[in-house]
């Protein structure tokens, strides 16, 4: 394996079927576009298949079929796809399949709908957010292992920077991971009195009554979802906070330029902490509360009005004063170009925060 | 219990004279329970046998994926010995192209209500025939919303009661039916499309024979197949049970008529 120089879409893209990813469906929009392009061009050499679906709706239907077959599937879009694809994304949960999903986001405005969930139900799913392509392309393939371990669909959280920009990297297939996939369809079972089914309304056959139990079902996901809450680690980055008076959070993109701005104001003598959850859900609420101990005050920057700082504040629980230093900051093209990310403009709002 | 005219119900209080003997078990080999949920006098069950049995009998039941839709219907998608993915509601087809295209060796059918396929879910079958997706897709057509108590659908015909319409379906106010089987026939990528109904016994039969073949295009790999299947509903039409064959044919049969409307296999189709 060589590091080669790509553009984040298609180090993605790679990584997915390095990671054993063989079908894909998808519908353009910018800036998950690129991630369709490279999976359509790259998916039929390895044996796979990828859709270019009528709408978003079928995209994440086809990933449905896929993945019901244990075929390690993947789709995705940006938010506004996202939007369309949440019924099925809830049902598909409701019927425990293993799925990975895409959101190219414009900014960071889904991060309610991706860690919330826009469907129906009493559902969740794990969702990850890299800072740049290396981490982008660790992650990718970790979630195709999640999504299996815990068959359940796990979300990757992008942007436009990570599907546009470049940098060397390079591509592993992951160490490889057992995949069970004995619940999985191949019309094998028909006949034997034991056919399978996977259904968001029970996979259960009835032998002595007609008509799925619902209540049943839905304690056995729950049941589920708690487990899997309680047993995915989640991942985070930590830097010089044991004598932090300020915490600063950050997710992303956006991350990597509070790194930088912290960085520049600890070379300048200031006691300021970084921290950046990388798993958004579970969010890793233990990672944050350890960080921001003997702080006081925590920041939270984002490129929205505001969403994670909820989660930062149910993790701190008063323990300091969580203050917002983000803002919803674009260019006219709404795609997720930020002025704000310039390391002087962060400096100054942490600095503002440190001299309260 | 009704009472009708001429036919003389024996009022009991006690038990029967004689224990009931079961004669036959008429339960097809791949239906696992034969009771289910749907009112007497339905349809479905009838178009679900007709289908099963076009299954074992062409020797495809161990390669069988079936995708459900949402409806009355979905009674069937747990008590059957072959596999099922269980669909949303109108997402049928994209589901079973998933399925397909993952193994293609699989043998993919679904099924879907008039409501789920050409309300909910138009485009999916539209892009699903035009690809010539090697699927089979079978549509339970009776003209209303049966599960949720007889409403309007986009298959209702003019004049035709339902919840929603209760003076009957006016051009004016509700719009035109779809007929759908016409529309995909004359879509480049299907290569079997055709019309039964279950209201008598040789439209069963008539029937049968279309999903038979319908699955024999596909075996053979031709592209996208699809049959519609008129089934009664008396409780969605609001009539007697006994009525309602009739109805259909007077009715859903005089607007979505009966017949195969294309078969690439066959010149004079």
């Amino acid at each position: 394996m060589s590091t080669r120089l790509l553009e984040g879409s298609e180090a993605i893209a790679e990584a997915m079927i390095a990671a054993g990813c063989r079908f894909f469906a998808g519908y353009p929009m910018t800036p998950f576009t690129e991630v369709l392009e490279h999976m359509a061009r790259l998916l039929p050499g390895v044996g796979g298949a990828c859709m270019n679906a009528e709408s978003e709706l079928e995209a994440i239907g086809m990933a449905w079929g896929a993945a019901a077959t244990g075929t390690p599937a993947a789709t995705g879009s940006t938010g506004q796809g996202l939007s369309l694809m949440q019924e099925s994304l809830a049902e598909i949960t409701l019927a425990r399949l293993p799925l990975v999903v895409l959101n190219m986001a414009r900014a960071q405005g889904d991060y309610f709908q991706a860690t919330r969930g826009g469907g129906h139900g009493d559902y969740r799913h794990i969702v990850l957010a890299p800072a740049d392509i290396t981490e982008a392309v660790t992650l990718v393939q970790q979630a195709f292992a999640l999504a299996f371990r815990w068959r359940n669909p796990v979300l990757v959280f992008g942007d436009y920077y990570l599907a546009h920009t470049a940098t060397s990297v390079e591509i592993a297939a992951p160490a490889s991971d057992e995949r069970d996939t004995s619940w999985a369809l191949d019309g094998r079972s028909g006949g034997t009195g034991r056919a399978k089914l996977l259904s968001p309304l029970g996979a259960f056959k009835r032998k002595n009554q007609a008509g799925y139990n619902l209540a049943t079902h839905y304690a056995s996901c729950a049941e589920a979802t708690a487990e899997m809450a309680a047993g995915v680690r989640p991942l985070v980055e930590t830097e010089s906070t044991d004598d932090a008076e300020v915490v600063v959070v950050a997710f992303g993109t956006p991350g990597r330029y509070v790194r930088a701005a912290v960085r520049a104001l600890r070379a300048q003598g200031l006691p300021i902490g970084f921290v950046r959850p990388i798993t958004l859900y579970p969010f890793p609420s233990e990672a944050v509360v350890l960080a921001c101990t003997g702080a006081r005050a925590v920041a939270v920057y984002e490129n929205n009005q505001g969403q994670m700082i909820d989660d930062v504040r149910l993790a701190v629980l008063g323990a300091a004063p969580v203050t917002f230093i983000g803002g919803l900051s674009l260019d006219s093209s709404g795609f997720g170009i930020a002025p704000d990310l310039d390391v002087q403009v962060l400096r100054a709002r942490i600095e503002e925060v440190f001299a309260r | 219990m009704t009472e009708h005219e001429g036919h003389n119900i024996v009022p009991s209080g006690g038990p029967p004279s004689q224990p009931a003997t079961l004669v036959r078990d008429f339960t097809p080999d791949l239906i696992d329970v034969g009771t289910h949920h749907l009112c007497p006098g339905c349809g479905e069950p009838v178009a679900m046998r007709a289908a099963v049995e076009a299954v074992s009998e062409l020797g495809l039941v161990q390669r069988t994926i079936g995708v459900f839709g949402i409806g009355c219907y979905t009674a069937f998608s747990n008590n059957l010995d072959v596999e099922v993915l269980q669909a949303l509601h109108g997402r049928a087809p994209s589901l079973a192209t998933g399925v397909k295209r993952a193994k293609p060796d699989a043998f993919v059918f679904t099924v879907q209500g008039d409501g789920d396929m050409v309300n909910e879910g138009l485009q999916e079958v539209i892009h699903t025939a035009a690809r010539g997706e090697n699927v089979t897709c079978i549509m339970l057509n009776n003209g209303v919303f049966g599960e949720t108590g007889g409403h309007m659908t986009a298959t209702t015909v003019i004049g035709q009661r339902t919840k929603n319409t209760l003076d009957g379906r006016t051009a004016e106010d509700h719009g035109h039916p779809i007929l759908l089987a016409n529309m995909l026939a004359g879509i480049d990528g299907s290569a079997y499309v055709a019309r039964g109904a279950v209201n008598n016994a040789h439209n069963v039969a008539l029937t049968k024979q279309m999903i038979t073949t319908a699955f024999e295009r596909q075996v053979t790999g031709l592209g996208f197949t699809f049959v519609e299947i008129l089934t009664m509903c008396p409780t969605g039409w609001f009539i007697e049970t006994t009525e309602a064959p009739e109805y259909l044919a007077d009715n859903l049969a005089a607007v979505h008529q009966i017949g195969v409307l294309k078969d690439v296999a066959r010149t004079d189709a």
